[in-house]
């Protein structure tokens, strides 16, 4: 009796809850830590960005507008779902990193937990950055955070950790974004992908591209239907400025390369870079 | 126009909720250290107020359990509780959450049972919210640097806690949530009329596997209540109840380390100007002072209507009330439930021939109540001055007493005029005198267009001798740390 | 009464008096409202009361069909939907009415001859309603002559944005009167109205006017009839009747496909306008797909199980 042949999973792209192939019809190969070839990846084009933008764009006004606290339940949700199917993270992990079981733990450990610690945020968020402002006159003024819009992200290395750690704090508040996973590692961002899209998620919130940040970002970077730009995951220096530069055309807020401790509590601006503050004035009188 | 035939009335069907979701014990223990155990000392009954049938025998914890307890509590802060990161006991406070949603059918049928209140009210407000409340305060536990009590805020320690039977489970959630999402752990105890889902959310915390000790919930009447609020290991108190019992725990912590916070008793004022969106005003009203039978502190028990549409306004009131459906609290239709217990239908309607006897007119649709049970019909009273007794004193039941006023300084004037400062509401189109108005108001929360809303975020407390402290929101936490 | 009459006429003497009484009208807030409309959507009708309000809902509709497609062909087997919903069971009454455009009331009257069934027939260039007057009476007369015992106008949405009341009061005045004898039923497009205060405003435009019934919506646009839509035009046919003695109809029309969604209605018009509107008289709903689902529902009250839609006739 022969062995039982394995059934591969196609990795695709994941663009407005769907997960499609590259429309320009592309893969990479994408080895693991061994350099054994695991997968091809969908290598995405300037079209899959577009694409991913307009969804992105579709899903803001639905995102946006649920509730805070409805928003942290679905975030909160992600974790859940994520945490079921921890072991396949990890086995994930030590293939295509190379990390040790124990590593791996703790990578998918500290994601899910980070999943939490944004899920908390979502309706608290306002309480620590928005308030009352004591005007000197018969006014009544109140300032509260909003959410810039469609952000683009460029993922650091991590297909997980590295992942959650700066989509999650831009859609906690409400955001919805695009994100090009990390290139050398993609898969497990595609397969976080599918936790994201059985988890309550509304479709377009999230969209993950695989392929070449320096082919696909300047697009993103340069779109004027796009509201801000994570850089977290830019390496080369010179892209980061072009980036920056070309972000600047509509006024992006830009978040700049560099990347914390991942295993650290994670610095606020994550959140507050792609929140806008908005005041309200109204007259107290009779 | 001709009037048509009439067609035959569109009567509703019974539409029960089935009981068959919960299992009430014979009788309770009490939960001490994650277990139910035996209470040393006597027992009482539990009832439905809606059928007066025994649910269930209760422990009544004495001073020794309360010691027990609050012994347990310390021994869970040190070792455990205030010791795990405030992501751990994150992740608790969210199970605890999960549970109450999935088990909230559950909860919403015990809690109708026990109270009295109908299964809409148990369903669509207070189950949700007590879920809502452990959401939100789970989320807290890993920010309280972010809260602006400081860098590095640390918890207080053994949290005695109170609550009345208005709200059962919502009120243990506002109490327990903030407290260990700050790292204290409590010993709280339920009303002595409904002490049923305090029991069932005990089985929740074993669910949750929560650390034993962090959570313990001794059952008994206003002894155990002292016993708890007076023990000297106990460092912070939180109650929920009468402006009376909040005034003596005030007195007995007096010169002690405690720290407490008091959520009392209201006579709130609902305001209507002339040019309030009308309809809803109505609505506002009838939310305001027929929801959870009256029984709410914050109810807008004082309707101060301007002048010029009071006529208007009344008729169109009567008219709602007329639709008001009272009855057996598990049937999905009922409105208006059963009143919580005998004594306070007593005093109910103690205070209802006070303001008959005072010269205000009573008015109350007619309906059919049942015959076995505490039942009082929802009633207005008009003609009302702000001497008579039912304006000034809280009657904690569905009766309404409306005044009248001609400017707003008169409204806001006739609205602070009273001991009390818990809640008030204004209704107006005019977004301007809707801020004035709540600028001039003394009370803690003002609802404008709209009545007894309530959600974790926003912090919820009174002035005067309503009490002190604020539960829920940001703000909720200063209670619980130092 | 008679201060009121004259109070109501008076407000119609000119453009700025009309203005004057719509904006004078108690504003509506809309989250109370829509929370309102929710909390009545959540009455559970079960039983004996479910049956009754099946059947009521059942003799309510105004089985409608306005395509551009349509032909004498379905007019007809829509007539014949129309008197006999389930041809399997006796029991079951028939609807109100059948709606169609007015070059289609000729076949439908002649269908529903001696049915009870009334023809009402949708006029003055529905659904948009941008035609001259004369055209739009045109077309009342035309539906009215060919037998058309209602009349479904649509009110000129643009002159009512832009603040011309009085253009609107007097197209319905003079709608009615080319009515003659048959019903009128106004139609406001909620939709396009977009604003509580706007639906209430158009209520009591239409009321003065004459309207026997006031309609939601074209099923042309959407969002089309609305749980919180309707309680507005109910709470404003109640008012109505309060203060001038005249009772108005009300009929939510489109988006209305469910069994469980017209038992919302029906409730509706039970605890807000009172049980003296729960009569095909003075409520309609405006529907196609409606009418099968409710004799689904009608079969499982009687079997027990769930039908499906092989079940039902599907014209």
């Amino acid at each position: 009796m022969s062995a039982r042949l394995d059934v591969k999973k196609t990795y695709k792209l994941y663009i407005g809850g769907d997960f499609p192939r590259s429309e320009s019809g592309r893969s990479y190969v994408v080895n693991d830590a061994k350099g054994r070839f695991l997968a091809n990846a969908s290598q995405a084009s300037r079209k899959d960005a577009r694409d991913a933008v307009r969804a992105a764009r579709t899903a803001f006004p639905g995102w946006s507008g649920k509730t805070a606290y409805n928003r942290g339940q679905v975030v909160y949700r992600i974790a859940e779902v994520l945490e079921s199917r921890r072991d396949q993270f990890e086995a994930e992990l030590r293939s295509s990193e190379g990390v040790t079981a124990a590593k791996a733990r703790d990578f998918v450990s500290a994601a899910i937990d980070r999943l939490v610690f944004y899920a908390g945020w979502a309706d608290k968020i306002a309480q620590v950055t928005g308030g009352a402002n004591p005007v000197a006159g018969p006014y009544f003024n109140h300032s509260a955070p909003e959410p810039s819009g469609v952000v683009a992200v460029v993922a650091p290395k991590g297909p997980l950790l590295g992942l959650v750690s700066v989509v999650a704090p831009v859609i906690t508040t409400g955001n919805t974004c695009v994100v090009i996973a990390s290139e050398p590692h993609p898969l497990t961002s595609i397969t976080l992908a599918e936790v994201m899209a059985t988890s309550d998620l509304p479709g377009g919130v999230v969209n993950v591209l695989t392929g070449s940040v320096a082919e696909i970002a300047p697009w993103l970077a340069s779109h004027l239907d796009v509201n801000g730009l994570d850089l977290t995951g830019v390496t080369d220096a010179d892209l980061a400025r072009t980036l920056e530069e070309s972000a600047a055309e509509n006024l992006k807020r830009v978040r700049r390369p560099g990347l914390e401790d991942l295993l650290a509590a994670p610095p606020l601006d994550r959140m507050t870079k792609f929140l806008e503050t908005k005041t309200v004035w109204h007259p107290m009188g009779l | 126009m001709t009037m048509a035939k009439k067609s035959t009335a569109f009567e509703y069907a019974p539409a029960p909720e089935s009981r068959s979701i919960v299992d009430i014990k014979p009788s309770y223990g009490l939960f001490i250290d994650g277990e139910f155990v035996d209470g040393r000392g006597k027992s009482f009954k539990t009832i439905s107020p809606s059928t007066e049938e025994v649910l269930a025998e209760i422990a009544e914890g004495d001073a020794a359990d309360v010691d027990l307890a609050v012994k347990a509590a310390r021994r869970a802060y040190t070792r455990v509780w205030s010791k795990m990161s405030g992501a751990e006991r994150g992740k608790y406070l969210f199970r605890i959450a999960r549970i109450i949603q999935e088990r909230a059918r559950e909860f919403a049928v015990l809690e109708s049972i026990d109270n009295g209140k109908p299964i809409k009210e148990t369903r669509d407000v207070d189950v949700p919210t007590v879920a809502a409340h452990f959401f939100y305060y789970a989320g807290w536990a890993d920010k309280l640097g972010y809260a602006g009590y400081g860098e590095d805020p640390q918890p207080l320690g053994v949290a005695g806690q109170v609550i009345p039977w208005n709200f059962p489970l919502l009120m243990l959630a506002w109490k327990i949530a903030p407290a260990l999402a700050c790292g204290n752990t409590v010993v709280l105890k339920p009303a002595e009329t409904t002490p049923l889902t305090a029991l069932l959310f005990a089985e929740v915390c074993q669910q949750a596997d929560l650390p034993p000790g962090v959570v313990n919930i001794l059952t008994g009447a206003g002894e155990t209540g002292r016993a708890i609020v007076s023990h000297p290991d106990v460092n912070k108190v939180a109650f929920t109840g009468s402006t009376d019992v909040g005034r003596a725990i005030a007195k007995a912590v007096a010169g002690s380390d405690k720290r407490v916070t008091l959520e009392l008793g209201g006579k709130a004022a609902n305001i209507v100007y002339d040019d309030a969106p009308v309809d809803q005003a109505v609505e506002g009203i009838v939310n305001g002072i027929f929801f959870n039978q009256g029984h709410v502190c914050c109810a807008g028990s004082r309707l101060l209507v301007q002048e010029s549409i009071a006529e208007e306004v009344l008729a169109k009131l009567k008219r709602r009330m007329k639709t008001l459906r009272v009855g057996d609290p598990l049937d999905k239709n009922t409105d208006i439930g059963a009143i919580n217990s005998a004594e306070q239908l007593a005093k109910i309607r103690e205070l209802s021939e006070i303001g008959e006897a005072e010269g205000a007119e009573r008015w109350a649709p007619k309906c059919d109540l049942p015959s076995t049970g505490f039942w009082f019909p929802p009633t207005i009273f008009t003609g009302v001055s702000q001497a008579h007794r039912i304006a000034r004193e809280e009657i904690f039941g569905p009766v309404l007493s409306v005044l009248t006023f001609r400017t707003p300084k008169e409204a806001v004037e006739k609205a602070n005029n009273t001991p009390f400062g818990l809640s008030a509401g204004i209704w107006t189109e005019k977004g301007s005198l809707i801020l004035w108005t709540a600028s001039q108001l003394r009370a803690g929360v003002v609802w404008s267009n709209t009545f007894n809303r309530f959600d974790p975020a926003s912090p919820f407390g009174g002035y005067k001798e309503s009490g002190y402290g604020r539960e829920g929101g940001r703000h909720g936490l200063e209670a619980y740390l130092r | 009464m008679n201060s009121t009459a004259s109070s109501l006429a008076e407000a119609t003497a000119s453009d700025a008096a009309l203005r004057r009484f719509l904006h004078g009208l108690p504003g509506v807030d809309q989250v109370g409202a829509e929370q309102r409309a929710a909390a009545l959507g959540t009455r559970s009708i079960k039983t004996t009361a479910k049956a009754f309000a099946i059947d009521l809902a059942i003799r309510m509709v105004d089985l409608t069909t306005l395509e551009g497609s349509d032909t004498p062909g379905k007019v007809r087997t829509l007539a014949a939907k129309a008197m006999r919903p389930d041809p399997t069971d006796a029991t079951c009454p028939p609807t109100a009415a059948v709606c169609v455009y007015p070059d289609m009331v000729a076949t439908a009257k002649k269908a529903l001859k001696g049915s009870g069934v009334n023809v009402a027939a949708v006029a003055t260039a529905f659904p948009s309603g941008r035609a001259a007057l004369d055209i739009k009476l045109a077309d009342t007369t035309d539906a009215v002559e060919a037998g058309a015992d209602e009349i479904d106008m649509v009110i000129d949405r643009g002159a009512f944005l832009a603040g011309r009341y009085l253009d609107v009061y007097e197209e319905i005045v003079a709608v009615r009167e080319a009515s003659k004898k048959a019903h009128l039923k106004v139609i406001f497009e909620t939709g396009e109205l977009q604003t509580y205060d706007n639906v209430r405003r158009a209520s009591w435009l239409a009321m003065m006017a004459g309207a026997h019934f006031i309609k939601t919506s074209t099923g042309k646009v959407q969002p089309a009839a609305t749980l919180p839509v309707t309680l507005i035009m109910l709470e404003a046919v109640r008012d109505f009747r309060e203060l001038t003695g005249q009772q108005v109809g009300v009929k939510p029309a489109g988006g209305i496909r469910h069994s469980k969604d017209a038992i919302k209605y029906l409730v509706m018009v039970n605890e807000i306008a009172g049980e003296d509107w729960l009569d095909p008289h003075w409520f309609r709903f405006g529907a196609s797909t409606l009418l099968n689902d409710l004799l689904m529902q009608r079969s499982k009250l009687k079997t027990g199980a769930y039908s499906g839609p092989d079940y039902v006739t599907l014209d």
